[in-house]
């Protein structure tokens, strides 16, 4: 092979690669990202039911029924809106009322969501981000709630 | 007192810098001896200095010194010894004096062995440490003063948090920061090249031992952090494509292609612009992470507390560092003589290849990461980037590394053939369609875990067929096999040992894929199934320990009736936080483990327990295990060869300076 040709075949090596890592990025794009909202956002923003998206604020104070199995219900609140959420698994250790969750799921209609996980705060520092930041835009933001933690 | 000085030492240590920042590279630039020569005691003055404040913080740590602010933050009079110690870096300000201190000693340490290095060279590198050493010492001072007084000190702290009360903060964060901090000396010796215009095959001699003592210890510190979050956090996983979790991954990957390309600079004097690039890279990403980590614009379990102006300063030093690096790259880029180009079916052929994919599986993980605050920035759309996008990204690519691992391994420099190397693996082929049919016929479904373990065995087999056909080569007698085996050069059985080792891992995570998941609702007495296994419920107990209050369950595991095994996954409640935590039962069976979990009880007193079954999973770890032996291995070698040429070059030190300029 002459030098030209052994450059070439370098070049043509290394786009080869970055194509398919681009196509790949693009395919696990569009498949496997998952936004995230809030109650009020949900109606604000008119998200369709069947998406598959991320839910966070407080559990609401009372709301949680627990069913048959390990079936659960309660409602996810940011002051502003509210969503039932239904859910069939193990609740985290610090799942409690009036504290900041995240539900990962299908949301069936605008006041109803169907959960496949359910996360909650490490300790009683921390709250996930994204809860804190969307209470504090509705405006229900108290100062001793920090979003420290490790 | 002591705390005082600890203080002082460091502003000292920052004084140092900025006499360093400027003398030795002044001096290095006007070919002026004296002022070079002071770069390496400066360097080791500088080590002793930080040493001495992280042992004031310690000793404020010890004797439960509540008059310092970090300690009440972060310490309780009650905590165990261990965790009085673990608790200086286990906190933002303790693990940025962990950092400092870390930068400090590999620079110490250059500064032991600057006499082998062309003077110029050693004093402007050690140089470009300081500036990265100074930057991080200014942050320190500035925004994370470990050493804060409080004006009315508190009877009692408030604790370390619980999670990280454990023999892991020991071990990890330390591993950790040896790897990657260690990349800042390839990145001043990086700055050093590009400076003084001298990259050439020599550069990457000096180089190689650092990346590689690097990698290894960033190599068992992730690996370290990945068990550790295994049994403690709970969920039974050991990667969760955390953003912190990536931002350590991707040095790493940098590094290893580091590793790889240096050797090819060294032995072929090509790929060097190349090189000099990633070991920029490599240390770039390694800001990047700390500035994730630290400045809490990702939500993960290691977010420190949170504060804008920490994390706007660690910008202005990726920025800088960044930046001017690139700047400098830039500006002698075009002066750098090229190397040769290479036929592409070579060694140095496949060493391409590997740092093709290696790096472009790092930019994978590099977007997944950083997507969501781009995204977040640009139109405020909150989104998670979860495993599946980095298991569709990152594995199809990570599959033809390991497999071109033994084929390059067998190809010759200059001119090598593909045919012949996959001729003599044919064995190896063989043996890992054997192996996958046998787990195929004994494990069974997934087909997924069967074509990766069998890609592993491929990997692991493969490894060893170069060493086996050299030892080999004059007969199978085993005397003689023997002193061949011997008399190989260390660094072949290290490359073969660390390339098993990632074959290891390869098992371990293939195996996953036969794992057990079972939730079951027990009250003391009861069974439930796992795999191979039945595991008994025979007790809930409540037990104080020395600042928690402990709930353990007492299980059995037996395997056709006989007892292989016990466990006592635990729940400890601290309540100076208020919090609890989630020891796992873990019982190591063969080289698989059961893993068991216990959640909070419930009002009817019975558990539900969380049980998995994951066969070889300990091959994960094990696997770094072996990387890192192989490093060393490799490492002991590099030191006879550096040895070797330390003669002729210490003879014409004063004459390479001339020849730089060629």
């Amino acid at each position: 092979m002459t030098r030209k040709q052994r450059r070439l075949t370098m070049i043509v090596a290394a786009l080869a690669v970055l194509a398919i890592a681009l196509g790949l990025v693009l395919v696990a794009m569009r498949d496997n990202i998952v936004f995230f909202y809030s109650p009020a956002e949900i109606v604000a923003k008119d998200v369709k039911p069947g998406t598959r998206l991320r839910l966070g604020g407080l559990v609401k104070e009372g709301s949680v029924e627990k069913g048959e199995g390990r079936f659960v219900s309660f409602i996810v609140s940011d002051g502003n809106g509210e969503v039932r959420v239904r859910y069939t698994g193990l609740l985290p250790d610090l799942f409690r009322e009036g504290q900041g969750i995240v539900a990962e799921g299908v949301l069936e209609d605008a006041k109803s969501f169907r959960a496949d996980s359910v996360l909650a705060k490490h300790d009683e520092n921390y709250m996930p981000r994204e809860v804190a930041d969307s209470l504090k835009k509705q405006g229900h933001w108290q100062v001793d709630q920090k979003t420290t933690g490790k | 007192m002591i705390v005082e000085v600890g203080h002082y030492a460091l502003v000292l240590a920052f004084a140092l810098c900025l006499v360093q920042m400027v003398g030795p590279m002044w001096g290095s630039l006007t070919r002026d001896r004296a002022l070079m020569a002071i770069a390496a005691p400066v360097s080791i003055m500088q080590f002793l200095l930080i040493a001495l404040s992280f042992a004031a913080l310690t000793y404020a740590y010890l004797v439960s010194d509540f008059s310092v602010l970090n300690v009440v933050e972060n310490s309780h009079s009650q905590k165990p010894l261990i965790y009085k110690i673990s608790g200086v870096w286990g906190n933002h300000e303790g693990s940025m004096l962990l950092w400092v201190l870390t930068l400090a000693l590999f620079g110490a340490l250059v500064a032991l062995r600057a006499k082998r290095m062309p003077e110029d060279m050693a004093a402007t590198a050690l140089s470009v440490q300081s500036w990265v050493l100074g930057a991080f010492l200014l942050f320190v001072l500035l925004t994370s003063n470990p050493f804060a007084r409080i004006a009315s000190p508190p009877m009692e702290g408030r604790d370390l948090n619980p999670l990280l009360q454990d023999p892991g903060l020991a071990i990890h964060p330390p591993l950790l920061y040896l790897g990657y901090v260690g990349l800042s000396i390839t990145f001043s010796f990086a700055a050093a090249a590009l400076i003084h215009g001298r990259i050439d095959a020599q550069w990457a001699r000096w180089v190689r031992p650092w990346t590689l003592i690097a990698w290894m210890f960033l190599t068992v510190g992730i690996s370290m952090g990945s068990y550790w979050a295994y049994y403690t956090l709970g969920w039974g996983g050991f990667w969760f494509w955390d953003p912190v979790e990536n931002a350590s991954l991707m040095p790493w990957l940098a590094a290893t292609a580091l590793l790889h390309s240096a050797l090819v600079m060294e032995k072929r004097d090509a790929l060097k612009v190349w090189t000099i690039l990633l070991a920029i890279l490599a240390f770039s990403l390694s800001l990047l992470g700390a500035f994730l980590v630290r400045s809490g614009v990702l939500t993960s379990v290691h977010s420190f507390a949170s504060d804008p102006q920490r994390g706007v300063f660690i910008l202005l030093i990726l920025v800088f560092f960044i930046g001017g690096s690139l700047a400098l790259f830039a500006l002698r880029v075009q002066s750098l003589k090229q190397g040769g180009i290479f036929a592409p079916i070579s060694r140095e052929g496949a060493l391409v290849f590997n740092n093709l994919l290696l790096t472009t599986s790092c930019a994978t993980v590099l977007v997944g990461t950083l997507y969501p605050l781009a995204l977040e920035a640009v139109t405020g759309d909150k989104i998670s980037v979860g495993p599946p996008f980095f298991n569709l990204t990152f594995g199809p690519l990570f599959v033809p590394i390991f497999m071109a691992m033994p084929i390059g391994q067998l190809l010759a420099w200059k001119r090598g053939d593909v045919l012949g190397a996959t001729q003599r693996l044919a064995f190896v082929i063989g043996l890992a369609v054997i192996v996958g049919l046998m787990l195929a016929w004994v494990r069974g479904e997934p087909v997924l875990a069967v074509l990766f373990a069998a890609l592993a065995a491929y990997v692991i087999a493969g490894s060893f067929v170069e060493i086996w056909s050299r030892v080999t080569a004059a007969g199978y007698d085993i005397g003689l096999m023997w002193r061949r085996a011997v008399g190989l050069p260390l660094s072949s059985w290290g490359t073969a040992i660390a390339h098993a080792g990632a074959g290891v891992t390869l098992f371990g995570l293939a195996a996953t894929g036969w794992g057990v998941e079972r939730i079951a609702g027990m009250k003391p007495g009861d069974n439930v199934d796992l795999g191979p296994y039945v595991v008994t419920l025979d007790d809930v107990q409540r037990r104080p320990g020395p600042n928690y209050i402990e709930t353990a369950a007492f299980m059995t595991i037996r395997e056709g009736g006989v007892v292989v095994g016990r466990l006592e996954p635990s729940r400890k409640f601290y309540a100076h936080r208020s919090m609890t935590t989630t020891e796992a039962g873990l019982r190591t069976i063969d080289l698989g483990q059961v893993h068991i979990v216990i959640p909070e009880q419930n009002s009817d007193g019975s558990l539900d327990v969380r049980l998995y079954w994951k066969p070889y999973v300990t091959l994960i770890w094990i696997g770094s295990i072996f990387m890192f032996i192989g490093g060393g291995v490799s490492l002991a070698d590099r030191r006879l060869r550096v040895g070797f040429a330390r003669r002729p070059s210490r003879k014409d030190a004063p004459a390479a300076q001339p020849s730089a300029a060629e």
